[in-house]
């Protein structure tokens, strides 16, 4: 690929190439693909990452580098964080799911109803998890067998879920008063000093990182996202593959609505506010492609560790918000920039 | 003067009832139905003409704007010559416009505004005006005072004030105390105007200092995250002052979390929980700062008085006043018994 071509003229020709190495995991073109290798970007992200921790290690090194505080850290991206894991899967096959931030208010709202808190841990765990996976279902029969474009399926998703929570709650804050749930957000259940939401976190993620790069679904996923005509013609059921895709995204919400529950201790319509575009600004910061084909779950988890961090840092030297708007903005810009160059410069 | 003490005789009946209906909301009220009140209309207070008033208010996707839409129905239930034309909550300006000028189209009485924007909301406010229907600005305010006939909202500013001054009497014996604040949406200028009130009362003491300021967004969400990176960035200190007491859910959840119990915690708007908690005493929330929902109440109260042409009760006045601001009182756990009927959920 020593001729100058664009970006996605290079990604349908190595598309064609994953296609045709779908079966054999062990070809040369599929294993760079796979992510045997680590990624450049990857690499770029981590740099961007270890700045900020100079930054913060700089400006505040009492209370940056405390323990509690890498645990804060971490429990704040755990949520998002899991959300991210799912949209990587959706964005990584072409499509987008702007419905996650409403999925996580439903879900998180209908798990802390008055009936489910008769039920306990058990019953705010499991109609949490149902409900994401219901929109998710619904998300994935509207686009893969209703024909209708992800943009607007998940949009129409994104209204109704909402106005759904909002009805349910009537406005109201639903406070958990289940203790095992709320333990589970309390120091005392860290285990060797992990808070649970972050093992939660690291689980989604390694299975996120397994089924993507080294199973059929992920090679699908990615195929699909190619070049969805050709993965046709390879045999792959598109339809189903999407299907499956958006009730992955749905299930993901699901769980980050349960991790919500557990480290607010409520469920509120307001839940998951703009979880969409944090989640989207993460997946695409990590390096997977908005048009699709191309998927990174260590790059979108990079990407949310960014983004945390630097809530993390402004927080710590009491920076005001519009300021911390103003540089939230500069910083995606940069990285993605420097994510292009270096990505440029790795693959030519 | 016989003919005036005849008017004032008149007005004074009509204006003694709706005062008693007007203080009925903050004082003792039935316990079953906390944020609105069922009291009954003063027996005195013979109902007048029919009127019909219109109600455009926000989304209540948000306890205390919840409140303010029930505090408004139930008491226009009181009245049975008045009718509610309540149109459907929204946050999006044009939408909100659009639903005042149906109920202008609808030929209603009085209108009563609770704008999601009241700057942008200002024209629709005159375009009422210009029609003939007088308009009770509820809350946020409109840009010009034409827009209005009579402004009724709650204090912002006298909310920093009163809960600066509270926390400055609370550590006045102590050296260089530190104090931090948890602050609402900062692009709403009533955040603005609670933090102005509260750095004006500090400066009653000087030896409490405001050490750190972090913005959330009134959910429970943003309270838990905001309070959570406050807690790491300040190890020590001796008072936090939170906007709003849906975000002190989430707030108060974080320093369970962090398990602080070092400060002492005042709260805003009044919710039941936080009134609860204070009751309780059994966590940092010692006090909270009143914001009032029973102001959508009066409101009706207002505009039915302005449809019938009397005026307010216990006062002078031949009609109703230009703009009524509530007092933001601090609930204790003293007094929080006689508060605890208008905490909202």
């Amino acid at each position: 690929m020593t001729q100058p071509v664009s970006p996605a003229q290079r990604q349908q020709q190595q598309d064609g190439q994953v296609a045709a190495t779908a079966t054999s995991p062990t070809g040369q073109p599929g294993r760079r693909r796979l992510g045997l290798r680590p990624d450049v970007r990857n690499l770029s992200l981590l740099g961007v990452l270890a700045v900020l921790v100079a930054v913060g290690g700089f400006t505040k090194p009492e209370q940056f580098l405390d323990s509690s505080n890498l645990q804060l850290v971490l429990t704040q991206a755990s949520v998002i964080g899991v959300v991210t894991v799912g949209m990587t899967f959706v964005i990584t096959s072409g499509g987008i799911d702007l419905s996650v931030g409403a999925i996580v208010a439903l879900a998180s709202v209908w798990a802390t109803t008055l009936a489910t808190q008769e039920y306990g841990f058990a019953g705010i765990l499991f109609t949490a998890v149902v409900v994401g996976l219901a929109c998710g279902l619904v998300n994935g029969m509207l686009i893969a067998y209703g024909g209708l474009v992800p943009f607007i399926a998940t949009l129409a998703m994104l209204a109704s879920a909402r106005g759904l929570a909002l009805q349910i709650t009537d406005g109201k804050t639903q406070i958990v008063t289940v203790d095992s749930v709320l333990d589970l957000g309390i120091p005392d259940s860290y285990v060797l000093g992990i808070p649970p939401l972050v093992l939660v976190f690291a689980v989604v993620t390694v299975v996120g990182w397994l089924l993507l790069n080294r199973t059929t679904f992920g090679r699908r996923t990615v195929a699909v996202g190619g070049n969805a005509e050709a993965a046709r013609l390879a045999g792959i059921d598109v339809r189903r593959q999407r299907l499956y895709l958006y009730l992955l995204s749905g299930l993901c919400c699901g769980i980050a609505a349960f991790l919500l529950v557990v480290l607010s201790g409520s469920g509120q319509n307001t839940n998951g506010n703009l979880y969409e575009l944090d989640a989207i600004a993460a997946a695409i910061i990590g390096g997977t492609l908005l048009s699709g084909g191309r998927g990174t779950i260590v790059g979108s988890v990079l990407g949310v560790l960014v983004f945390t961090t630097i809530t993390n840092i402004f927080a710590l030297n009491n920076l005001q918000s519009d300021v911390q708007q103003i540089a939230k903005g500069a910083i995606i810009v940069a990285a993605v920039l420097v994510q292009r160059r270096t990505a440029r410069d790795g693959e030519t | 003067m016989p003919e005036t003490s005849r008017r004032g005789l008149l007005f004074g009946t009509a204006a003694v009832s709706a005062g008693a209906l007007l203080t009925a909301c903050t004082s003792n009220e039935p316990k079953k139905q906390p944020a609105a009140d069922n009291q009954p209309a003063a027996p005195d207070d013979k109902p007048g003409k029919k009127v019909t008033i219109g109600f455009a208010g926000p989304q209540a996707d948000h306890g205390w704007l919840n409140a303010i839409n029930e505090n408004a129905k139930s008491r226009a239930e009181k009245y049975s010559e008045v009718t509610l034309e309540i149109t459907e909550g929204s946050n999006d300006t044009a939408a909100q416009i659009g639903q005042v000028q149906t109920l202008i189209n609808k030929k209603v009485d009085v209108l009563v505004i609770l704008p999601a924007d009241g700057k942008a909301l200002t024209q629709v406010g005159l375009q009422a005006m210009k029609a003939g229907i007088p308009v009770i600005n509820l809350d946020r305010i409109f840009a010009s005072p034409q827009a209005y006939r009579c402004w009724i909202g709650g204090d912002n500013y006298g909310m920093g004030l009163n809960a600066g001054n509270y926390i400055g009497e609370q550590l006045k014996d102590k050296k260089n105390a530190k104090v931090v604040e948890l602050a609402g949406l900062d692009n709403l200028e009533l955040t603005k105007q609670r933090s102005q009130g509260f750095a004006d009362a500090l400066k009653n003491y000087p030896n409490v200092k405001r050490v750190a300021r972090q913005a959330a967004d009134f959910t429970v969400e943003s309270g838990q995250a905001k309070m959570a990176q406050l807690l790491q960035a300040q190890k020590q200190f001796d008072a936090l002052w939170n906007h709003d007491d849906d975000q002190g859910v989430g707030a108060l959840r974080a320093i369970q979390q962090a398990g602080r119990d070092d400060f002492l915690m005042v709260g805003g708007a009044g919710a039941k929980a936080a009134m609860d908690a204070i009751k309780a005493d059994n966590s940092v929330l010692k006090a909270t700062v009143l914001y009032p929902p029973t102001m959508a109440a009066s409101a009706i109260d207002l505009a039915r008085a302005l449809g019938q042409g009397k005026g307010v009760g216990g006062m002078s006045e031949l009609e109703i006043p230009a703009s009524i601001t509530l007092y933001s009182a601090v609930v204790t756990k003293d007094n929080v018994d006689e508060y605890l009927p208008t905490g909202f959920s």
